[in-house]
């Protein structure tokens, strides 16, 4: 076990070595990034220099690469156009971004996976056909509609809620655009979750549980559900990285100053600082939740080993 | 039956969660009357908060709220007026006696002397501190020593400025510019306190200034609360407690904010909600003009755009378009069809002359290609207008204007849009002159006067030149005009210069932009200043 997430934390340095160097030279190839500062008049040429020379624009892209490197190794993510230190945007996006994941994340959990066993348990009936009809509705109606029909419902016409949320945006307010950015995934943890339990519902495991004598919930909860859950963990541990970097249209629409908004400026204003620095983080994101996943499945299915 | 209780209990977590949000909502601001706070949009400041390195709205916004310089334009009509100058003086255009008043402070009780001029001065024009408004410090003399255009900067001071007293400098220019003094209203020219150059980053993350308001907090990239200053030594005192401002993602939210009674102003109206904003505004809705113009510019470095053949083209491309139905139909009357490179918000005295264009922006399908085809047809047999695609829903009406000209060419492939995924890479396309066909193109005033719609743009080797278009008659005229020591006589000869542009047409006006803001039911007297901005110390809470 030891030596695997040792196997495993080494492979993540060349996939993040490479990640970052991909996005440090898309970035690039978008063209010169001071033109943008001036707005719709020319910067004079001498401060232009000057701006050039102070984020390291003049260097060719494999030494501005490698000062990149060597700085974030010492915490230095370098400075946005606006002056602030991408670690003190970084500072002030995530833990928004981290909480929006995590009401998003227990929205899957909670709806996703409840509706997931109950559909699975009576496949056919129709409980069953009318989650499965509600779960194909909100795969394929865009977050962007859902997110703006919820707030003018909610918000405006109702005033259940405010329309946007404030910059400190603590965890009430952040609950309309969990259920948002979580629509999609939660259809998704559901009809797996549904199929896995149908599945899984016939095994032989389950057969002696229930020959046992066990109670109901005991036979569901710790026998079916954790066994079927392997496909569902692994989706919901992607789908981590997924809805923090994806986070951008939900953001938009409810004013949330988080990491998509960050990366959508940065891209707008070509800041390569923000949009490396900002990507590498969700990199490592990703890499972590993934290898958490890895691990969850000998804690729920103890026939998986690792070596 | 147990599915079917975690099923409810899943419903309830929802309920509950949802009714805890409710309890999240609540009003915003404080109380009314003098002191209420109003509450606005606002956009993340692209530069830092400096007031010669902020050269966009947002930034521009604070500045006007903090600082007063020596001149500011009247909100309503664009005139200069002295605000902290007692007086500006000058025999010959070119060497200017500042006197300022005396009993002016920065609200953290320093003194506003002379020097506090010339030294914000200085370290705007300098090349080592990065201002990207430094050229405004242009005309004073000595700034191509401390700001050459490559190389290091050989002084460290502006050879032109001289502090003679307490409350006295003066101002050496490099040329004859008769209408400096009406420039001094922009930002870049407000006084600075010793704080910003002792302990520059504290004063960053908090600037210190001598307006009407004082900083209270700011978060940056989200928030800003500004609050009244009792103490402020001008007349135009804040009518309100202050103005919280809040950054948001998007100005639609922003307006569905607004709507929803969370938010008092919006000073930007998405164009996606001009066709409702009647129905949900009123007479809350202001749409006012501003002192922005939009023109498609041409490459003059393509000897094909520069032949005399090439004149008659685009006075014909600019007979193409149908100005009238495009500002209709696509911006909702937010915009005005343009007759001549300047804007209705200078007024008559200022420069402005609606209809100096003449029926070369007027549209008229037969003459436009009959002028097309007798210039030689289109360069290259098609029109590509580039824009950036990522703001301002420019594919929209440079589609319109495509359709236009194509209506009238009677091809549908005359004209065609060439759109550029963001605003920086297009403009970097355009600043280099990488561009071979049109591009749209938008100036935005940095002061009420017709010199900025003019010399910045079209004088030889101006610095918003892009397509390098020359002309010695054009250049000759705004020499002679920046020489004259009377205004009236000034505006006139840059009106002079002016119609060289309709003879030659280097680039084809298209409309003029008007601000657009709404307001909640809760303040009054809400207006908009000539740059389209706010009157924020006006606004009163009911």
């Amino acid at each position: 076990m030891g030596r695997y997430v040792i196997r495993r934390l080494l492979q993540m340095i060349p996939v993040f070595f490479g990640t970052t160097l991909l996005i440090f030279l898309m970035v690039n190839v978008m063209g010169d990034p001071i033109a943008g500062l001036c707005g719709d008049r020319q910067c004079e040429p001498g401060t232009a220099a000057q701006l050039r020379s102070e984020f390291g624009l003049d260097k060719p892209v494999w030494q501005q690469y490698l000062t990149y490197m060597g700085n974030v190794f010492t915490g230095d993510f370098g400075t946005a156009f606006n002056g602030q230190k991408v670690t003190e945007l970084m500072a002030t996006a995530f833990p928004i971004t981290i909480r929006l994941t995590i009401v998003a994340i227990v929205f899957e959990i909670v709806i996703g996976i409840s509706l997931g066993v109950v559909t699975g348990l009576r496949r056919g009936r129709p409980v069953d056909t009318t989650v499965l009809i509600l779960t194909l509705v909100v795969i394929s109606v865009p977050t962007f509609v859902t997110g703006l029909l919820l707030q003018l419902l909610l918000g405006v016409e109702w005033g259940v809620i405010k329309p946007s949320v404030s910059s400190e945006a603590p965890v009430d307010e952040l609950i309309v655009p969990g259920l948002v950015l979580a629509s999609v995934s939660l259809a998704y943890v559901t009809r797996l979750t549904r199929t896995s339990i149908a599945e899984n519902a016939r095994a032989d495991y389950v057969r002696t549980a229930v020959a046992k004598g066990l109670p109901r919930r005991r036979v569901v909860v710790r026998h079916l559900l954790r066994n079927s859950l392997i496909p569902v963990i692994t989706f919901i541990g992607t789908d981590v990285g997924a809805l923090m970097g994806g986070a951008i249209v939900t953001e938009r629409i409810f004013n949330i100053h988080g990491v998509g908004y960050q990366l959508y400026q940065g891209i707008l204003r070509q800041n390569s600082q923000t949009v490396v620095g900002f990507v590498t983080v969700l990199v490592l994101v990703f890499l972590a939740a993934n290898l958490i996943v890895d691990l969850l499945y000998a804690v729920l299915d103890p026939r998986i080993r690792y070596a | 039956m147990r599915g079917a209780t975690q099923a409810r209990w899943a419903a309830c977590a929802v309920a509950v969660a949802l009714a805890a949000t409710a309890c999240g909502g609540g009003d915003s601001g404080g109380g009314g009357g003098a002191d209420g706070i109003v509450s606005s949009s606002w956009g993340d400041p692209q530069n830092p908060l400096e007031p010669a390195n902020t050269n966009e709205v947002q930034g521009g916004k604070v500045l006007d709220m903090v600082f007063r310089g020596l001149v500011r334009y009247d909100p309503k009509t664009g005139e200069a007026k002295n605000e902290i100058a007692e007086k500006i003086e000058s025999t010959d255009s070119q060497n200017f006696t500042i006197t300022i008043k005396d009993n002016w402070t920065f609200s953290n009780g320093e003194k506003i002397t002379a020097k506090s001029f010339v030294d914000a001065w200085n370290y705007g024009a300098a090349l080592k501190n990065n201002q990207k408004n430094a050229y405004f410090f242009q005309y004073i003399d000595g700034y191509d020593k401390v700001h050459p255009e490559s190389g290091k900067a050989s002084a460290t001071t502006l050879s032109g400025l001289k502090v003679v007293n307490g409350t006295t400098f003066t101002a050496k220019l490099s040329q004859k510019f008769s209408l400096w003094p009406d420039t001094l209203g922009y930002a870049a020219f407000v006084p600075l306190p010793k704080v910003f150059y002792t302990d520059h980053d504290a004063w960053l993350s908090k600037p210190v200034g001598n307006g009407p308001y004082t900083i209270d907090q700011y978060a940056k990239g989200s928030s800003m609360n500004l609050r009244r200053w009792d103490d402020y030594p001008g007349a135009d005192k804040a009518q309100n407690g202050g103005i919280d401002l809040k950054v948001y993602t998007d100005n639609n939210t922003a307006y569905t904010d607004l709507t929803a009674g969370n938010l008092d102003l919006v000073d930007d109206v998405p164009a996606s909600q001009l066709k409702n904003v009647e129905a949900d505004l009123g007479d809350r809705y202001i749409n006012t003009p501003a002192g922005i113009i939009q023109t498609l510019a041409f490459p003059f470095y393509e000897k094909a755009w520069d032949t005399p053949g090439a004149i008659k083209v685009r006075q014909g491309l600019s007979m193409a378009i149908n100005r009238e139905q495009i500002t209709d139909q696509i911006f909702q009357k937010t915009r005005t069809p343009a007759s001549d490179w300047t804007s209705p918000v200078l007024g008559d005295e200022g420069g402005f002359k609606k209809g100096l264009c003449g029926p070369a922006c007027e549209y008229d399908k037969a003459e436009a290609k009959k002028l097309i085809e007798e210039g030689g047809g289109i360069p290259g047999g098609q029109l590509k207008i580039s824009y950036n695609a990522d703001t301002g829903s420019h594919k929209e009406w440079v589609d319109a204007v495509c359709n236009s000209i194509n209506n009238v060419m009677g091809n549908n492939k005359a004209c065609v849009g060439g759109p550029v995924g963001t605003f920086a890479d297009f403009r970097s396309q355009v600043s280099t002159q990488k561009l071979t066909g049109a591009w749209r193109a938008g100036w935005q005033m940095d002061y009420p006067l017709i010199q900025n719609f003019l010399q910045p743009l079209y004088y030889t080797n101006a610095p918003s030149n892009d397509g390098k278009w020359s002309n010695q008659k054009f250049d000759d005229l705004v020499d002679k005009a920046n020489a004259e020591s009377d205004k009236a006589k000034a505006v006139t000869t840059f009106q002079d210069a002016e119609k060289v542009l309709v003879e030659q047409m280097p680039v084809i006006p298209l409309w003029y932009q008007n601000g657009s803001a709404g307001y909640s039911d809760r303040v009054e007297n809400v207006s908009l200043n000539p740059f389209s901005v706010p009157v924020y110390d006006q606004i009163k809470v009911k």
